[in-house]
This record gives structure tokens, C-alpha cells and sequence, in this order.
């Protein structure tokens, strides 16, 4: 073991450390408010303690309701280990292994909506309604903030990466960052879209209130209103993960290419960052009404779109 | 001639065999009701049907895939030649009609082995199921037109009668009448088409118009109006919009074993003629290539009919409905592979090109696999509930768990999601769209970067609409009574179901192989230019690469599954797993009818794309403080169907009336018109 695989070490620190991200949120949430809030591993806490424990299933449901959080969660663990880890080229990468990832992540979806209609809560069929069509409408947004990053590493002057054409790891080499400095201001939209798809994705305050249950306005907490023990544990793991998953691309868009453990540290410190500015966010804002989120969802797919657009005609 | 052609001849002698015996079966079960004709039907027929396509699937897979084979054999006829032959191309699209041809027979005869013998003729039924897989054959390997039309016109009149198999049901015969009506007004673009062919270049074989130049020297005009008139007869099959009205109405009425072999096999048959007649309008080596609008046209055509498609399905409670407007949808996304090849043969990109055609072909297969199988599942849930309304049913995965884990894959395949086939499909459509930035000219740039937004709006509702589909018909609790208790059928009957769900699986697994089947296909049928042909070889390495990837990938995540639910199992050991019913959050007297139904489920979607759903809604009374009795009903009729196809027959419709002027009965008169004939031919003929 003279080598170890800095990607690898990487992407174990990232399923460790995920977990992180909800408890920085809500202690950032907390300082707002006034309160001193849970402590900030409250979320390996919940982990350890819903391991522990047994589950109710409701009379109602299949195999299809255990099936959701497992699939779900072994989705996010695949999609992140196609995704370049502060730096380090993902060893799976191959071209268009993007679009594995967010198809990935629809499967997830797929599966949690599947395992939330297999209760038969009149609830959960809501929840998974919503989260039918709001993520049906993200989609679009993804592809075409995803086109804009294709696009920039295709263009003639972009430089040649070790990574295979048009991976992940290839797309987010660090030369959008550096675009930047040459004027092309239209590239700030790409990671002002992903947040909104961060917010949207990971069911964050204005799209979605992760704290509230029983309000009718609620999509993603109200889907796993059966789950319990080591399943409701995977669902919450993997929530972290899929926070942690765009996270890091947005991380891995602002950062300028850099030495190996210099890219590591800021990579990480940039996560925690955003975490605290989801934090900032949902202090400040309210949630938008349901009749609003396709209106978010479309404002973001027509920047997406712009940002197109603008670098094209470059 | 190789063994292959004769293998492939015996199949289709075997499948005439059975064809005849089954319509002397027909004519017995009529003569003498009671003599058991109508059983020996159903067992001989599809006996007869899969020892042919068995036969079939070995005549394509011997000898070499790109080998191209043909025969004559004598025919009686003054124009045209009995020549068929296999090229890669038909062994592609044969694969389907064989394989589902099997399928279809097997599972048909299962379901129904308990029809009684006064109610249907099962002998005529299995008569015309057999004449169909005949002329899907003879269609895709016919190489002259004379042959190929005449198998049309049988491909195309079979269906009918077997979509009518519940004749007594006036919204049935109503359905067939519309799907004969489309096939026919197909048909009569087909045969213009063929006989400007013939008249510009004075041959009816296919080797010939493929491998000749005669239509080198052809004006851009006489080219244009031979693609449009392809492009609607062709597209009418397809069920390309607008011309897909027959569709919905056709597949829900038709028996599921026959709705999946038109929407999985008969339907692709328009878009081999999209693809045949294309290869006859260029010249081979590209030394005529076609202009590139013909591409853009299919592409937005395509994105157009798969956008309507599945906003259309996702309005639909009615299970089959759904899926026909599924297959529509489907059929667009593979006109969209063409249209992208297209364009990208007239601005010399191989990518696009190969992906591109690649890309449709193989979405069309794995389109065939999973699509036969949600409509053989939906036969099942029809004939153990006797209905297919979303809204009645529910708790089918705990009550017919063999079928329901079927619809679940085919729903996870068809909704594109890794590793499943479906996935392939649509991965290699779209990294074929990725080259958009690299292409000429920034409007082709952006047009192409922006219907991939599209496509990925298309396959993010069919998410939606799939989980949909599975959820409200398989999960939660039933709904009515008669989902409550369903004949839940065994194993013996749904085993044929196997075949599909396996190609579901491997289709994903080894989208490799797939993939490299329907990337010979693409460079040897499409009218690509050699230079061209050359430089697709880095995409198709670099496809197979990404393929292969993506295979590893999902088996990876299988096994990462099986391991997650290992480590559940292990730590629930210690405390178990208790039985409860489900929280209601308090609310004491919960009911099944508290739960989302289908239309509740699409509701959000329906809202925001209602111009395009079109849903039509009347709700009765509710209202007031002492609210009576409230009733609420949902519609999503065709719009096309109503605003455009009603108003133009009725438009004929009129027309004829009005020509009836002419037709009154007095025969004086009739002695007039004759006359003025007469006299008008006479000063014709003296002024010319």
C-alpha cells in the first residue's frame, strides 16, 4: 500500500462525512433564530440510533417499501463515485458519465415515489405527486446547465484533460473557473442553476421545508412518513448524500485548477460553505407556495437556457 | 442461397401452413359450432405461430449479420417479383416481430384457452394473428415493390379484424373502424409513392432502386415530394402526430396479447420504411445525399409527437390508452435518432450519424421488449380484474406479485432508468445530441442543445408518469372489490412474460452487444457517405466504451443493492419487524378511497401543461353548506382527433352529400349527362 488512491480517499471522506452537511444547516438556521440548536453531529446520532432499532411496516405494503430506501441510497453511492472528488479524476469515468449520474439519481427518485405510494397514505401519494412533477420539471434544467458545462469543454480553446472527453471529471477540470477571469461572465449563471437545483433536489426551503411533516405543503418529508428504523437511517443517509453530491459539483465548478491537497482542502471547505449559505437561506426566506415552485423551476430552466445560449455564441 | 434463407423460408412455410389449417378451423367452428374446432384452434395456431418465429429468430441469427441474401421465387403476377431477401436491416427489425411474435402466441393462447367457443371464433382469430406475423415478415423482407405493398395491405387489414375480437362492444367495432381507416389512408400515400418510383426510374425491385442511380438525376422536388409522401404513409403506421389518432383507440380495444404485437412489432414497420425508403431516395456512398431539412423536419416532428405523447399519457386513467399514447411517444423519440442522423449526414458529422441511427434502432428494440411486456402484464390485470381503469384498482403487487414485478421492470425500463434497457436507448440518443456545440452555424447550435431540453423534459414526465402507472395500479390498497379479489393467475399461465422481462435486463446489462448489433445495422442501411463511415469508427468504440461502462456500473449498483439489503436484514435480526397499519396521522377512518388516484397523482403536471393534456372536467353539485350528493368526472379526449380529423371528415362528408345532387334516380337525365359527355369528348377531340 505505498499508493492509495488520493480519489478514494477522497469519496470514503465524502460518505463519512456527508452526515455534516444537515447538521451545519440546521446549526446555521439555529444561530439565526436565536437558539444555541442540535449539536452538529445530531445527524450520526440519528444514524446510530435508528441502526439500532427495529422497524413497522404498515399492513398495506410489499416488498416495493423496503426495496425504495435501499435502492435509493445505493443510487446516491454510485452517482457520487462518479463524480470527481476535490480534485482527484474519478477511476469509473467514462464519456457521458453524467447523464448516468442524473438518471442515477432519478432511480432513487423512482424508487423512494414507488416505496411512499406503497403505503397507501392518502399523505405519501401527495408527497410523491409533487415530487413526481417537480422533479419531471428539474429535469430539463439539469440537462441544459449540464449542455453549458459540455459546451465550454468543447469549445476549441478549452485545453486538453486527462479525463475521458465528456465525463464528469472532464467537464469539471477547474477551466470554467478560470473562464471567468477572461470576462465570460455568463458562466456564473451554471453555478447560481445548480443551487436552485441543489434547493430543489435535496427538498430545501423555498421549494420544500424539511422540518414540518404534517403540513399539507410538504413533498419529501411527507414521502417517508412510514419509514422507520435502519430504513428511515438509509433514507436520511442518503439525503445527505445527494446534498453532498451537488454540493461538491458546485464546488468542483468554482474551483481553479490547484495542486492535488491544496484542490482537497478548499474543495471541502467549499462544501461546508454552501451548507452554511443553504442555512443562510432558509433563515431568510419563506417557503414559496406550491403553485409557485414550477414557476422557480421554469425560471431556472430559462437561465439554464440563456447561459446556453451566451456561451454558444461565443 | 445459405441455409439462412432456407431456414428463413421454412418459417414462413410453416407459418402459411398454419395460417391455412387455422382458417379451415375457422370455416369449421362456424359450420358446426359445437365440434370443438375453435380449441384445436387455439392450440394449433400458436403452436403454429412460435414454431415459426422460432424458426425465424434462427434464420436471423445464422450466418452473418451483415450478409446480404435474396431469393425469387416464381409469380404470377404481370408487374412486380416475388424476391425476398435478408440484409442487416431486416434482420434487425425481424428480431422484434419474431420474438414477440412468440411471445404474444404463447401468452394469447394461455389467456384464451377458457374463452367459450359460441362467444368467438378462436380459429379466425388465430387465422388473422398468423396472416399479421406473415406480412410483418413478408413487409420487412420484401425487395420488390409490388410484394412489398401487398404484404402492407395484408399487415395492415389483419389488425383489423383482430382488434375487433370483442365485436359485441360498439366502442370496439367504433376503434377498429378508425384504425382502418388510418391504415388506409396510409396505404394510399404508400402506393403514390411506389408509383412515382416506378414511373421515374421503370423498376420495382428494391436491390435495383438501392444499388441503381435512378434517382440521381431526380429534380430536389420530385425528391421532396418521395420523402413527404414516405413520410406520411410511413409515419401513419408509426403513429407519428398528428397521424397517431388510430393509436389510442386501436391498442385498448384490441386482446393485450395483440396490443403488444402491434405496439411492440407493427408500428416499427413505418419507421423501416422511414429507413428503406431513405436508403432508395440517396444514392449509396453518399453521392446523392439528402437536403437537411428532410433531418430537421423528423427531429422536430419526433420531439413534437414524443412531448404530445406522453403529456396525452399522462392524462389517460385508462391503463392500455396510456400505453398506446406511451408507444406514440416512444416512436417519437426514435424519429428523433433519425432526424438527428440525418442531419448529421448533411453536415459530415459521424457522430451524429452513427449515434443517431444507432441510437433509434436500438430504442426501438428494447421499445419492443418492455413495451410488449406492460401490455401482456395489463392483459393480465384485465383478465383477473376485469377492468383496466387505474382508478378501480390498486394492491394488484401483493394480490398477482408474478405480474407485478414484471410491470415493475418494464415501468423502470421504459422510464429510462439505470441499469435497465430503456437507459441504453436513450443514452445513446442523447450523447449523439451532445455534439450540438461542435456543429455549423449557431441556429443549428441552439435548435439542437434545445430540443435535448426537450427530450429531457420528455423522459423526466415519463418518470412521473411510470411510477404513476405502477403505483396507483399495484400499490396501496385496492380500491374496488374486484381488485380487492382478482383471479390471480399462476405461474403456468404468465411464464411467457420471462422472454421480455429478460430483455429488459440484458438489454441494460449488455448495452454493449446491443449496441454494436445496431451499429452494423446503421452503417450498413443507412445511406451514409464512405468517408463518413470511416470516421464513425471512434464513435462507435468510444459508444462501446460508455456502454460497457455503463453495464459494469449497473451491476455494481445491483450487487450494492443486494449488499443494503443484507446489511437491513442483519441489523433488524436483534428487533424485528412489526405488522401495523399505516399512520394516518390521526385520522381514525381511514378507507382505500382516501388515497391518491390517478388523476390526483398527475394533477400538479396536469395543471401546468393543461393546454397540451387537454383534460375535460365537469363536476356536478358539492357545492353550498349543505353539500348533496357531488359527482366528478375526467376526460382527456384526443384534441387532434376532435378538432382536426372530425371536421375534415365531416368536411367530406359533406361534400359527397352534396355530390348526390347528381345521383337522383331519373333516368332521362342519366341519358343527359351522357350525351353532354359525348358532345364535350366530340369537341374535344375535333378542337385537338
Amino acid at each position: 500500500m505505498s499508493q492509495v488512491n488520493p480519489f478514494l480517499i477522497q469519496l470514503v471522506l465524502a460518505l463519512l462525512l456527508a452526515p455534516l452537511l444537515p447538521g451545519i444547516i440546521n446549526r446555521v438556521k439555529a444561530k439565526f433564530a436565536g437558539r444555541r440548536g442540535k449539536p452538529l453531529l445530531q445527524t450520526y446520532y440519528d444514524l446510530a440510533r435508528l441502526a439500532g432499532k427495529g422497524e413497522v411496516i404498515s399492513h398495506t405494503a410489499t416488498w416495493v417499501f423496503t426495496a425504495g430506501p435501499v435502492a435509493g441510497l445505493a443510487a446516491c453511492i454510485c452517482a457520487l463515485a462518479l463524480l470527481p472528488q476535490g480534485g482527484a479524476i474519478s477511476p469509473f469515468a467514462f464519456g457521458g458519465d453524467f447523464l448516468l449520474a442524473a438518471y442515477l439519481l432519478g432511480m432513487g427518485r423512482f424508487a423512494l415515489i414507488l416505496s411512499a405510494l406503497d403505503t397507501g397514505s392518502s399523505f405519501e401519494g401527495m408527497g410523491a405527486s409533487r415530487e413526481a412533477a417537480f422533479s419531471a420539471l428539474a429535469e430539463p434544467a439539469l440537462f441544459l446547465v449540464l449542455l453549458v458545462l459540455v459546451s465550454r469543454s468543447m469549445s476549441p480553446t478549452a485545453s486538453a484533460s486527462s479525463a475521458p472527453g465528456l465525463s464528469f471529471s472532464a467537464l469539471l477540470d477547474g477551466q470554467t473557473a478560470l473562464a471567468w477571469k477572461d470576462g465570460r461572465a455568463e458562466l456564473l449563471l451554471v453555478p447560481a442553476v445548480f443551487f436552485i437545483l441543489l434547493l430543489v433536489e435535496n427538498c430545501r426551503i423555498p421549494v420544500d421545508d424539511p422540518n414540518t411533516h404534517l403540513e399539507l405543503t410538504m413533498i419529501h418529508e411527507v414521502m417517508v412518513l412510514d419509514h422507520s428504523g435502519p430504513s428511515l437511517a438509509m433514507i436520511l443517509y442518503g439525503a445527505a448524500l445527494k446534498l453532498w453530491f451537488f454540493a461538491a459539483l458546485i464546488a468542483a465548478l468554482l474551483l481553479p485548477p490547484l495542486p492535488l491537497w491544496q484542490h482537497a482542502v478548499a474543495s471541502l471547505g467549499l462544501i461546508f460553505g454552501l451548507a452554511v449559505l443553504v442555512g443562510v437561506v432558509e433563515s431568510i426566506m419563506a417557503r414559496l407556495r406550491l403553485l409557485l415552485i414550477p414557476r422557480l423551476l421554469a425560471g431556472a430552466t430559462t437561465l439554464a437556457a440563456l447561459a446556453l445560449i451566451l456561451t454558444q455564441v461565443r | 442461397m445459405g441455409v439462412c434463407m432456407e431456414i428463413f423460408l421454412i418459417s414462413l412455410l410453416v407459418l402459411l401452413a398454419a395460417t391455412l389449417l387455422t382458417g379451415l378451423l375457422a370455416i369449421i367452428s362456424v359450420l358446426a359450432p359445437q365440434s370443438g374446432a375453435g380449441r384445436l384452434a387455439n392450440v394449433l395456431g400458436p403452436l403454429g405461430a412460435a414454431a415459426g418465429a422460432v424458426l425465424g429468430l434462427a434464420a436471423v441469427h445464422s450466418g452473418q449479420w451483415s450478409s446480404v441474401l435474396s431469393l425469387s421465387l416464381p409469380w404470377g403476377l404481370p408487374l412486380g417479383s416475388c424476391t425476398l431477401g435478408l440484409d442487416a436491416l431486416s434482420r434487425l427489425f425481424l428480431l422484434p416481430v419474431f420474438g414477440l411474435g412468440l411471445v404474444c402466441a404463447l401468452s394469447g393462447s394461455l389467456s384464451l384457452r377458457h374463452t367459450p367457443p359460441q362467444e368467438h371464433n378462436l380459429g379466425a382469430h388465430w387465422f388473422f394473428y398468423l396472416l399479421l406475423l406473415l406480412g410483418m415478415t413478408l413487409v420487412i423482407s420484401a425487395r420488390d415493390t409490388v410484394l412489398f405493398i401487398l404484404a402492407w395491405e395484408v399487415m395492415s387489414l389483419a389488425p383489423f379484424f383482430l382488434i375487433d375480437f370483442n365485436d359485441g362492444d360498439s366502442k370496439v367495432r367504433d376503434a377498429s373502424w378508425v384504425y382502418l381507416v388510418a391504415a388506409h389512408l396510409g396505404a394510399v400515400a404508400l402506393i403514390a409513392f411506389f408509383a412515382l418510383f416506378w414511373h421515374c426510374t421503370g423498376t420495382t425491385s428494391l436491390e435495383l432502386l438501392q444499388s441503381g442511380d435512378g434517382l440521381r438525376s431526380a429534380s430536389p422536388m420530385l425528391r421532396d415530394t418521395l420523402f413527404i409522401l414516405a413520410l406520411i404513409g410511413f409515419g401513419a403506421k408509426a403513429g407519428l402526430a398528428p397521424l397517431h389518432v388510430w393509436l389510442p383507440e386501436a391498442h385498448p380495444a384490441a386482446p393485450s396479447h395483440v396490443s403488444a404485437l402491434l405496439s411492440g412489432a407493427m408500428i416499427n414497420a413505418g419507421l423501416y420504411g422511414v429507413l428503406r425508403s431513405l436508403s432508395l431516395l440517396n444514392a449509396p456512398g453518399g453521392m446523392v445525399s439528402s437536403p437537411e431539412w428532410w433531418g430537421w423536419c423528423l427531429l422536430l416532428l419526433g420531439l413534437g409527437t414524443g412531448l404530445m405523447g406522453i403529456l396525452k399519457a399522462l392524462a389517460q386513467s385508462n391503463l392500455k390508452r396510456m400505453l398506446a399514447y406511451s408507444s406514440v411517444e416512444n416512436m417519437g423519440l426514435m424519429f428523433m435518432g433519425v432526424g438527428i442522423g440525418l442531419v448529421g449526414e448533411s453536415i459530415n458529422n459521424p457522430w451524429m450519424v452513427m449515434l443517431g441511427f444507432a441510437g433509434a434502432l436500438m430504442h426501438m428494440l428494447n421499445h419492443a421488449g418492455f413495451k410488449g411486456l406492460l401490455f401482456l402484464c395489463a392483459g393480465e390485470v384485465l383478465h383477473a380484474t376485469g377492468t383496466v381503469r387505474m382508478d378501480q384498482l390498486g394492491g394488484l403487487q401483493k394480490r398477482m406479485p408474478l405480474v407485478g414485478c414484471a410491470f415493475a421492470l418494464g415501468a423502470a425500463s421504459i422510464a429510462c432508468l439505470p441499469p435497465l434497457s430503456g437507459f441504453a436507448g436513450e443514452f445513446v440518443l442523447v450523447v449523439s445530441m451532445l455534439q450540438a456545440p461542435s456543429l455549423p452555424g449557431l441556429e443549428r447550435q441552439i435548435t439542437l442543445l434545445l430540443t435535448l431540453g426537450g427530450l429531457a423534459l420528455i423522459s423526466g414526465l415519463a418518470a412521473a408518469l411510470y411510477a404513476k402507472a405502477y403505483g396507483v395500479t399495484f400499490l396501496g390498497e385496492p380500491r374496488t372489490a374486484f381488485a380487492a379479489n382478482p383471479h390471480a393467475p399462476a405461474w403456468q399461465t404468465v411464464w411467457p412474460l420471462a422472454l421480455p422481462a429478460l430483455t429488459c435486463i440484458t438489454g441494460g446489462l449488455l448495452a454493449a452487444w446491443v449496441f454494436s448489433l445496431a451499429s452494423y445495422t446503421a452503417a450498413q442501411a443507412t445511406p451514409m457517405p464512405y468517408e463518413l463511415l470511416a470516421q464513425s469508427q471512434d464513435a462507435i468504440l468510444s459508444m462501446q466504451h460508455s456502454l460497457g461502462a455503463i453495464g459494469k456500473t449497473g451491476a455494481v449498483f445491483l450487487g450494492l443493492i443486494l449488499l443494503l439489503a443484507l446489511l437491513r436484514r442483519g441489523l433488524l435480526a436483534r428487533h424485528g419487524m412489526r405488522r401495523e397499519p399505516t399512520w394516518g396521522c390521526g385520522f381514525q377512518a381511514p378507507s382505500p378511497r382516501i388515497q391518491y388516484t390517478d388523476a390526483a397523482f398527475s394533477e400538479p403536471l396536469a395543471c401546468i401543461f393543461a393546454p397540451v393534456m387537454g383534460l375535460k372536467r365537469s363536476d356536478r353539485g358539492g357545492r353550498g353548506l349543505f353539500a348533496g350528493r357531488a359527482s366528478l368526472h375526467l376526460a382527456a379526449p384526443d384534441r387532434l382527433r376532435s378538432g382536426l380529423f372530425t371536421p375534415l371528415f365531416e368536411m367530406v362528408l359533406r361534400f359527397c352529400n352534396a355530390c348526390k345532387i347528381l345521383q337522383h334516380g331519373k333516368i332521362h337525365l342519366y341519358i343527359l349527362y351522357i350525351i353532354i359527355t359525348l358532345v364535350s369528348l366530340l369537341i374535344w377531340g375535333l378542337s385537338a
